[in-house]
Parts: structure tokens; C-alpha cells; sequence
């Protein structure tokens, strides 16, 4: 499967980044700087999607002790955490031109650096333990306690005064121009795809460096050569 | 439009390809990453096998 979301997602970025940069028209306000909402709101919505999918997997792991959902966990981990310093970096070389400042102590903005300190003691944690089982549990824990900062991340433009702006897109409609829209979800798909692709790379690793010693792995074509 | 105004983004050149440029780094190192990865391990299970036959 890692072949077709590869693809799809290679094929979504290329078609997504001529949208945002050749179709959708100049912001009346923002002139060109708003084409880093392109990268910056799927980078965004997709560390906070992928942190609930890992600590629902992790939850997986810890009530009904499948190891291949702890290991699905610790797969998402690297990724997710890309992504929320991803959407820090583009979010800080947006606010530096629109507000005049790089970082400002800003709801959204402190939550979502707790995710990525969120996401890098989950596999600090998990690094720090030898035996791999305990290690699961243990960062489980940590995963599933974390998991309330989505919420306040989601919510914290409602709930405080910030700086940053509330949700364009809303379930009743956005104000965004078509073309805009066609490039933004364009990309949000794209990097969820590629997310997904690099993934599944990565738990077949962590199957196959946790599982050496099975009798399968020995027989697998790959390994046989 | 010509290239040249394309790349200078109206002034706004650094931040949008500064943008643009970490992110596909990001994704590129990623995706070298984890192949690198991928061929670690099957050198390694490789290696394992081999040495299983030394022995039996």
C-alpha cells in the first residue's frame, strides 16, 4: 500500500502547489504572504489529527495489549512531531511580516509548541526504555494524558484573546475565496497521504527490528534474497 | 507575470520560500530516513540468517 500513497500524495503535491501558487488569486489584505497558509494549515490540522491517532493507538495498546497498535504509535510519533515544527517554523516566517513578531506568547501558538514537546517526550520516553513492552506502556500513558492539549489547541482561538485569527473554514461554510479553498484542501490531502505513506515505511521497520527473532520474519523474500 | 516577480512573492520572497524550502527538506530527510532504516534492518535480519546457517 506504501506505493499508492506515495504516488497519490507525490501527485497531490505537485497538483495542490500549482493551485497555491498559479490559480489562487493575491490576498486583498495580506498580498502574497498568505500563500504560507497553503503549507501551514495542513502542517497544522495534521500534528494535531496525527497526535489523537497515536494516542488512540497507544490507548489500543495499553487496554488490550496489542503490541502492533503500540508499534503503530511509535510509528506516527516522528512524523507528528515534523509537522507541529513544521507548523511552527512556517507560522513564525507568517507572523513575523503580518503582527511583527516571530513568537509571541500566544494561546494557539504556546499550545502547539506543547505538542511538539508533547510528541518528543513520547519518543524520548519511549527511547529511554530497554525493554520494549514497558517502554509502550509507559509512553501510552503519556500519550493518552497529552492527548487533552488537541482540544485546547483546537479551541484556544474561541476560548482566549489571541492573536491568532479564529477558524476561517467553519462546518457552516468560509468566507475563503473558491480557488484558495481548492489549494488548501488540495495540500491538506496531500500531506495527509504522504503522513500515512511514511508511516506504514516506518512500522514495518519497527516490526521488523521488533519481531528479528520470528520464525516469519526469516522467511519474508526480502530477508532471504 | 515573468519568473523574476513569481520569486520575489511581492517582497514577501523569504518567508514563503523559506516556508516552502524547510518543508520539503523536512519531508526529503524523512523519506531518506526511514529508507535508511528500512535497509538497516534487512541487512541486519540478512546477517542473522547467515549466521543461523554457520551454526546448524
Amino acid at each position: 500500500m506504501v506505493p499508492w500513497f506515495s504516488w497519490s500524495a507525490a501527485i497531490l503535491f505537485v497538483v495542490g502547489l500549482y493551485v497555491s501558487f498559479f490559480v489562487a488569486p493575491t490576498d486583498s489584505q495580506q498580498s502574497e504572504a498568505y500563500r504560507i497558509m497553503f503549507i501551514h494549515v495542513p502542517a497544522s490540522i495534521l500534528s494535531m489529527f496525527i497526535y489523537l491517532v497515536m494516542a488512540g493507538y497507544a490507548a489500543l495498546g495499553l487496554i488490550f495489549n496489542t503490541r502492533l497498535s503500540s508499534m503503530m504509535a511509535s510509528a506516527l510519533a516522528p512524523t507528528g512531531a515534523l509537522l507541529a515544527f513544521l507548523s511552527l517554523w512556517t507560522g513564525a516566517l507568517w507572523g513575523k511580516p503580518m503582527w511583527g513578531a516571530w513568537w509571541v506568547w500566544d494561546a494557539r501558538l504556546t499550545s502547539e509548541l506543547i505538542l511538539l514537546f508533547l510528541y518528543l517526550g513520547f519518543i524520548a520516553l519511549h527511547a529511554s526504555i530497554d525493554d520494549p513492552r514497558r517502554a509502550d506502556r509507559a509512553s501510552a500513558l503519556l500519550a493518552i494524558i497529552g492527548s487533552v492539549n488537541v482540544p485546547i489547541i483546537y479551541f484556544s482561538v474561541q476560548w482566549w484573546n489571541t492573536l491568532h485569527q479564529g477558524a476561517t473554514v467553519k462546518f457552516t461554510g468560509t468566507s475563503m475565496h473558491v480557488a484558495m479553498q481548492q489549494g488548501m484542501y488540495t495540500m491538506l490531502l496531500a500531506v495527509w497521504l504522504y503522513a500515512i505513506a511514511v508511516s506504514l515505511l516506518r512500522v514495518r521497520c519497527i516490526i521488523l527490528e521488533r519481531e528479528c527473532k520470528a520464525q516469519w520474519v526469516s522467511e519474508l523474500v526480502e530477508v532471504r534474497r | 507575470m515573468n519568473w523574476g516577480e513569481f520569486f520575489s512573492m511581492n517582497g514577501y520572497a523569504w518567508y514563503i520560500w523559506g516556508s516552502y524550502g524547510i518543508a520539503l527538506l523536512i519531508f526529503f530527510i524523512e523519506i531518506v530516513m526511514v529508507r535508511h532504516r528500512k535497509t538497516l534492518v534487512l541487512e541486519q535480519l540478512h546477517l542473522m540468517r547467515n549466521a543461523e546457517d554457520v551454526v546448524t
